[in-house]
């Protein structure tokens, strides 16, 4: 092992002893403040998870969150210098942790913040006109293939996690069931919104380039009109492409 | 060596910019000549913090501080992080970039705090070939900033101001002389602050760090001093300044604070207490 090999080790294992030779003021035994190091590493990236899991926190409570996250951190410390896109991995160690495994709701939540944070730093991306659809004769629109800004994002869960989101930000108590939830960025601030039912096939399907009639098919009439009214005004589309320009 | 007619920061105050301090940056800077911004927190694909960062670099001289390059690591320096970095600095052509004599990534993990290492004839070549590794990638001088150190190793063989002043005639960066963690690391390990200063390579200092500490005690009560950067500078280290500067001249200086972040007027007075010294030394 090499100076760091044990030196890194003993960061993220506090039953590991410090590497020897190691000294503190006038070339006494280094002792507890190696202490400083290991307590740096785990809280900085401890809060990096709970700026970047803010509703995951609440749901466990802040303590609970700080032990769980410090768990975390030991088993898969980050991959990257950028913290603020540190915590890829928690919703599958959420799914596999123990002591919230009564929890079932929670890694569908993480995703979602997970979601959210993606969002924040996407690509900029210039939305259409939001008249620009309502031009299309109908035979057009449908025929029509939309590009999605960069920014967007899709969630779906056998929870209630849209509900559970707005929960903790001033909305009613959540409803029981599935949920799928579109994450647009109209501005600079990311925003969740619940979709129609067939709305995530329907979204996923426009982004992978299905024209628009086929690509929304499974979705009622009048939730057709009010998903492309979403895309529009949470500015998600940034092109449109006719049919005689493929 | 390499290009030197990019603008250098001026020996004025700067401040760590914070998206909370935004709009009173834009609207009253007072004595706050230029930015700094953390490298790894504007390296999203875009959004607030890269529109935020392309308004003040627009009115403001932009010193680019690395935080995760790990020039003092073992391994090779991360490719992926050096492009990332490359990318950041060509379309935003700062000022300055400075990184830290220390390691933070180790076998692939991101270790998010800057750790020591021995000073050694090997340690330094290490250092040295990653330096001229990144300074090569990114056609730029960098800066190289002493650590705030809170123990030694037994097998250092010299003198963390004879370990820089090699780096510097070895890789031709300059240095970035952060004085709070020169008061950090010397109380740390027992030694003079001053005799420190005196023996620092200053020709080659290109800016300085001013931030706030704790005071804790280790198990033994010898002082041991966190470098937190959540309060004001502490008066000893003003002290410390002051003497650096009658040393090196003026110098672009910057209050670090990064934690417990202060209301705008707070940081806007620490820059003018260091911009009352710059003018001292400047007169």
């Amino acid at each position: 092992m090499t100076g760091q090999d044990a030196f890194a080790a003993a960061l993220l294992d506090p039953d590991r002893a410090p590497p020897g030779r190691l000294t503190g003021a006038g070339g006494a035994p280094a002792g507890r403040r190696f202490d400083v190091y290991r307590n740096n590493v785990v809280a900085g990236l401890i809060e990096a998870l709970e700026t970047g899991f803010p509703v995951v926190r609440a749901l466990v409570g802040a303590a609970f969150f700080r032990a769980m996250a410090g768990e975390f951190v030991r088993a898969h410390p980050p991959r990257t210098p950028l913290l603020m896109l540190y915590g890829e991995a928690l919703p599958g160690f959420l799914a596999g942790f123990p002591p919230v495994a009564h929890l079932g709701y929670l890694p569908d939540v993480a995703r979602l913040e997970l979601a959210l944070r993606d969002s924040y730093h996407a690509a900029d991306a210039a939305p259409v006109d939001p008249g620009a659809l309502a031009a299309l004769s109908p035979q057009a629109l449908a025929r029509a293939r939309l590009r999605l800004a960069p920014a967007v994002r899709l969630v779906r869960s056998d929870w209630p996690i849209h509900g559970i989101w707005q929960a903790h930000h001033g909305g009613p108590r959540p409803p029981q069931g599935a949920q799928e939830v579109l994450v647009a960025r109209p501005g600079f601030d990311p925003v969740p919104h619940l979709l129609p039912p067939g709305g995530y096939r329907g979204i996923a399907a426009l982004r992978a380039g299905v024209p628009l009639g086929a690509a929304l098919s499974d979705l009622q009439e009048s939730n057709i009109s009010a998903l492309l009214q979403l895309l529009l005004q949470s500015r998600a589309i940034s092109a449109i492409t006719p049919e005689d320009a493929q | 060596m390499f290009d030197t007619t990019r603008p250098a920061l001026p020996p004025r105050p700067g401040v760590g910019f914070k998206a909370r301090h935004f709009a009173a940056i834009l609207d009253d800077p007072g004595p706050v000549a230029w930015l700094e911004i953390h490298a790894e927190n504007y390296m999203g694909d875009g959004g607030r913090p890269l529109a935020q960062l392309r308004a003040v670099a627009d009115r403001f001289p932009i010193s680019v501080h690395g935080v995760g390059l790990s020039i003092g690591g073992a391994g090779p320096l991360d490719p992926d992080h050096l492009a990332r970095l490359s990318h950041l600095l060509g379309w935003l052509a700062p000022a300055s970039f400075s990184e830290h004599l220390a390691w933070s990534t180790h076998e692939g993990a991101y270790l998010n705090d800057l750790l020591p290492l021995p000073y050694t004839a090997r340690t330094l070549a290490r250092v040295c070939d990653h330096i001229d590794l990144v300074q090569d990638r990114l056609g730029r001088r960098m800066l190289l900033e002493n650590p705030a150190t809170y123990l030694d190793f037994a097998e250092t063989e010299m003198a963390e101001t004879d370990f820089l002043a090699r780096v510097v005639a070895r890789t031709g960066c300059g240095l970035l002389l952060d004085v709070n963690n020169v008061h950090v690391a010397c109380t740390n390990r027992g030694a003079d602050p001053v005799a420190y200063l005196d023996a620092f390579p200053m020709a080659a200092v290109g800016e300085i760090h001013l931030g706030g500490h704790d005071v804790q005690k280790d198990e033994h009560g010898a002082p041991l001093l966190i470098d937190s950067h959540g309060t004001q500078v502490a008066d000893p280290v003003w002290a410390l300044y002051a003497h650096a500067l009658r040393r090196a001249g003026p110098v672009a200086t910057l209050i670090e604070w990064d934690t417990d972040l202060p209301d705008w007027p707070t940081l806007a007075a620490e820059a003018a207490r260091a911009a009352a010294l710059i003018d001292r030394v400047a007169a």
